[in-house]
C-alpha cells in the first residue's frame, strides 16, 4: 500500500515499505551574511534550499554533487549537528527537529555519522578503545569489562586487532583510522549512518577495503546509509538510489542504474561525462561545462543550472521559472522544465 | 668510473629531455635514515606526456620536487643521484643557472594553487614577475603578454581578472592562473603535481582538457604526478608506477592497462571502482602502504602480494625488461607459473 508520492514531496522509488525510515521534507539551511560595522544581516547563503527525500530501511541513498552544493550541510542538518533553518526530518515516525535535550541524545544513538577525515574526528589523546567506549558509556549501553568486550568485538568486526584498543590514533594509517571511525559509529547500534565522504581521503587500494566493509556491515546489520560523496564511481558501487545536488537543491533522483544509464538532467549528464575513465582505449564523449558553479549567496533566477546548461532546449523560461523536482517516469525525479514526463514501465532492478 | 664521464651532458636531439638516474632522497629518522625515494631512474622525451603514479607516501611528489631542487629540508638528495635536464646537470648547477632553468625551461604546477600563489599580489603581477625576472620586456609588453597568457588558459575577461587577488578567484580559475604562470616562458617541461586533485570533477575535466590542448599547441613535455588512474588513462603516453620509493613498473599506457606485469599495478587497476560496472564487491589490496622506516625485506610489496613466495622475502627483485618499452620489478617475470597460485594475504 504505497501512496503515490506527490511531485512536491517525492522520493519513494520503490514501494518496498509503507513508511520510510527517514523522511526529509523541504529542508532548508540559510547561513546569514553579515556586513558592516553593526553586522547587519544583508543576505543569506542558501546552502540547502528545499531538499526532500526518503531513505528506506536497509537502503543506501547517495547524495552526490560538487563542493558547495550543500550535500554535507544536508547530512549534518538531519543529525542536528547544524540546526536547519526550516523543513521537517522524520526518523522512524519521530520529528527529529522538535527533539530537545535527553530525547535528542537518545535519538542520536540511532543516527550516527562517519566523517571524511578520521584523524580530525578522533581525539589524539584518547586511546582508540576509550574513543569507541565513550558512546557505550554515554548512552548507558555497557560499562566496565562488558564495555571492553564490546570494544574488542567491534574492532574485530571492522577488521582490526582487538589489542589495538590500547593504542592512540596517530599510530594508525588512514584506512585503519577510518575503520576506527566506523567502529565508533557502530558501537551504539545505530540503524542509520550518515557517511560523509568516508573514502575520499583514502588511497585507491585502501578505499576498496573500506567500501567493501561498509557494504558487509550494511548487509549484516540491516543498516541504512546516507552516503555523501563526490566520487561517482564509488557511488556506483555503494548506492541503491542516487540524488544529485546542485547549488542547494536536488536536481535529479533515481535508482542507481537509471542515474548512470539514462540520466535526464543536463547537469547529471555533464557530471557523469566528466569522470575520468580508467581505460586508455575508451572513447569519451565529454560534455564540458563552461565556468564555475555560481555562489549559493547569489544563485541564478529560475533553474539554478541555466547559466551553464548546454542543453539546446534551454530558453527564456529556464531563467524565470524554478523547475520543480517531478517524477518524470516511475521512481525517476528530475528538476528540468524541458524534460517531458515519460510514462515508461517501471524500472525493475 | 664516474657517472658523469659515461653519461656526458651534451645536448643531442636523441637524448631524452629529462634523464633521472639512481635518484635517492633520504630523511633522517631517529638514528637511521628513511629512503623516501630509493634509487629511481626514468626519462622523459621531448614533447612526451609521462605520468608518475602511486599512492600517498610512494615518493612521487618528492621526486617531482627534486627535479627543481625543491626537496624540503631535512630531506636531502643523496650522493650518486643524477638529474640531467636538457644537457644541464641539475644537482651541480649554481644558483643563478638553476634559477634560469626554473620557470624558464622547467616549470611546476602544484596541487593547491591557493597556497602556491601569493595572497597579497594580484594574479597579473605574479605572472608578470616571471617575465620581469627572465626577460627584458617593457612594462607595457609584460602586461600585454600576461593578459594574453591568461586568455590562453581560458580565463574570460582576462584584463580584469589579472587585477584580482587569488582569493577573489574560484579554485578552477586559480589553477588556470598557476598554469598560465608555468607556461608564460614556454618551458620545455611542465611538472604538474596532482594538478586537479583539489578540484571538482567538472572543473577537473576543464583543466585536463586545457593541459592536453596546450601540450598539443606548444609541444611541451608533461610530467604529471597523480594517484588517479582515470587521469592517467586520459593524459599519459607512458606511465611509471611507484611503490614505497621505487619504480615497480613502467610501460606505455595502453600496455600497462591491458597487461600489467607487477601485482601492485594489477591490484590497483582492479581496485578502482568503475562507472557502469555492476560488481558486488571491489577487488582489494590487503594491508596498507609500508612506512619508509619499516620496509619489509626483499620485495617491498610482498606482504600485500597475493603471489608472494619464499624468494620474495630474501631477494629484492630487479627492474627487468618485460617488453620493448615495458619494465617491471617482480620475481614472477622469471617464474610466471607462480601467477597461477594466488593466495590470500592476511590483513594486519
Amino acid at each position: 500500500m504505497s501512496a503515490t508520492p506527490m511531485s512536491a514531496t517525492p522520493m519513494s522509488a520503490t514501494p518496498m515499505s509503507a513508511t520510510p525510515l527517514l523522511e526529509v521534507r523541504n529542508l532548508t539551511k540559510h547561513f546569514p551574511i553579515r556586513t558592516g560595522l553593526l553586522q547587519r544581516v544583508t543576505g543569506a547563503v542558501k546552502a540547502v534550499d528545499g531538499v526532500s527525500f526518503d531513505v528506506h530501511a536497509g537502503e543506501t541513498l547517495a547524495l552526490v554533487g560538487e563542493s558547495g552544493c550543500g550535500k554535507t550541510t544536508t547530512g549534518r542538518s538531519i543529525l542536528r549537528l547544524i540546526e536547519p533553518t526550516s523543513g521537517t526530518v522524520r526518523f522512524d515516525g519521530t520529528d527529529v527537529l522538535a527533539l530537545r535535550g535527553e530525547t535528542l541524545r537518545r535519538m542520536r544513538q540511532r543516527m550516527q555519522i562517519i566523517f571524511q577525515d578520521p584523524y580530525g574526528s578522533l581525539n589524539p589523546r584518547m586511546t582508540v578503545g576509550a574513543a569507541i567506549k565513550e558512546g557505550l558509556i554515554v548512552h548507558g549501553l555497557a560499562e566496565g569489562s562488558a564495555a571492553d568486550r564490546r570494544v574488542s568485538t567491534l574492532l574485530d568486526e571492522v577488521g582490526l586487532r582487538p589489542e589495538y584498543a590500547a593504542r592512540y590514533p596517530h599510530e594508525f594509517s588512514g584506512g585503519q583510522r577510518q575503520r576506527i571511525g566506523i567502529a565508533r559509529a557502530l558501537a551504539v547500534e545505530p540503524s542509520f549512518i550518515v557517511c560523509d565522504e568516508p573514502v575520499s581521503a583514502l588511497d585507491v587500494s585502501v578505499q576498496a577495503q573500506v567500501v567493501n566493509l561498509l557494504r558487509d556491515l550494511q548487509r549484516e546489520r540491516g543498516l541504512s546509509y546516507l552516503f555523501i560523496a563526490h566520487d561517482l564511481a564509488v557511488v556506483a558501487h555503494m548506492a541503491d538510489r542516487v540524488a544529485v545536488m546542485y547549488l542547494g537543491r536536488i536536481v535529479e533522483l533515481a535508482p542507481r542504474r537509471t542515474i548512470f544509464g539514462t540520466p535526464l538532467m543536463p547537469y547529471t549528464q555533464a557530471l557523469l561525462s566528466a569522470v575520468p575513465v580508467p581505460d586508455p582505449l575508451a572513447t569519451r564523449q565529454r560534455i564540458l561545462l563552461p565556468g564555475d558553479p555560481p555562489s549559493p549567496a547569489n544563485p541564478p533566477s529560475g533553474c539554478v543550472f541555466h547559466p551553464r546548461c548546454p542543453d539546446p532546449r534551454k530558453d527564456a523560461e529556464c531563467t524565470r521559472v524554478v523547475p520543480p523536482l517531478e517524477e518524470k517516469s516511475p521512481g525517476h525525479f528530475v528538476a528540468c522544465l524541458k524534460q517531458p514526463r515519460l510514462h515508461l514501465p517501471s524500472h525493475t532492478s | 668510473m664516474t657517472i658523469s664521464a659515461t653519461r656526458d651532458s651534451t645536448t643531442a636531439p636523441d637524448r631524452p629531455l629529462l634523464d633521472v638516474h639512481a635518484l635517492q632522497i633520504a630523511f633522517p629518522a631517529g638514528h637511521d635514515v628513511a629512503r623516501a625515494v630509493n634509487g629511481i631512474s626514468f626519462t622523459v622525451a621531448r614533447g612526451e606526456s609521462v605520468c608518475l603514479v602511486g599512492e600517498s607516501g610512494c615518493g612521487k611528489s618528492l621526486t617531482a620536487l627534486s627535479l627543481l631542487r625543491l626537496v624540503p629540508p631535512p630531506g636531502r638528495i643523496e650522493a650518486g643521484s643524477q638529474i640531467v635536464f636538457d644537457g644541464a646537470d641539475i644537482l651541480t648547477l649554481d644558483d643563478e643557472r638553476l634559477r634560469d632553468i626554473r620557470g624558464q625551461h622547467m616549470a611546476m604546477i602544484f596541487q593547491e594553487p591557493m597556497t602556491a600563489l601569493n595572497p597579497v599580489l594580484t594574479v597579473g603581477d605574479q605572472i608578470a614577475e616571471v617575465l620581469r625576472v627572465h626577460t627584458t620586456l617593457s612594462r607595457q609588453e609584460t602586461w600585454t603578454r600576461t593578459v594574453d597568457m591568461l586568455a590562453q588558459v581560458g580565463i574570460a575577461d582576462a584584463g580584469a581578472r589579472a587585477k584580482q587577488y587569488p582569493h577573489e578567484l574560484s579554485g578552477g580559475m586559480r589553477q588556470r592562473v598557476m598554469i598560465a604562470m608555468a607556461l608564460i616562458m614556454s618551458p620545455k617541461l611542465v611538472i604538474a603535481d596532482e594538478p586537479t586533485t583539489a578540484l571538482d570533477v567538472t572543473i577537473q575535466a576543464q583543466i585536463l582538457e586545457l593541459l592536453r590542448d596546450l601540450r598539443a599547441r606548444t609541444g611541451m613535455a608533461l610530467l604529471l604526478i597523480t594517484h588517479d588512474l582515470g587521469v592517467v588513462a586520459e593524459m599519459a603516453s607512458r606511465v611509471i608506477v611507484m611503490y614505497a620509493g621505487r619504480v615497480v613498473e613502467e610501460a606505455n599506457v595502453a600496455e600497462l592497462f591491458a597487461a600489467p606485469s607487477h601485482p601492485y599495478t594489477e591490484g590497483l587497476l582492479a581496485a578502482i571502482p568503475k562507472l557502469g560496472q555492476d560488481t558486488e564487491r571491489l577487488h582489494t589490496i590487503a594491508g596498507s602502504v609500508p612506512l619508509p622506516t619499516a620496509l619489509p625485506s626483499g620485495c617491498t610489496f610482498r606482504d600485500r602480494c597475493p603471489y608472494a613466495f619464499e624468494r620474495c622475502a630474501t631477494e629484492e627483485p630487479a627492474l627487468v625488461q618485460v617488453g620493448s618499452a615495458h619494465r617491471a620489478r617482480c620475481h614472477l617475470i622469471e617464474e610466471p607459473a607462480r601467477r597461477a597460485t594466488r593466495h590470500a594475504v592476511a590483513t594486519p
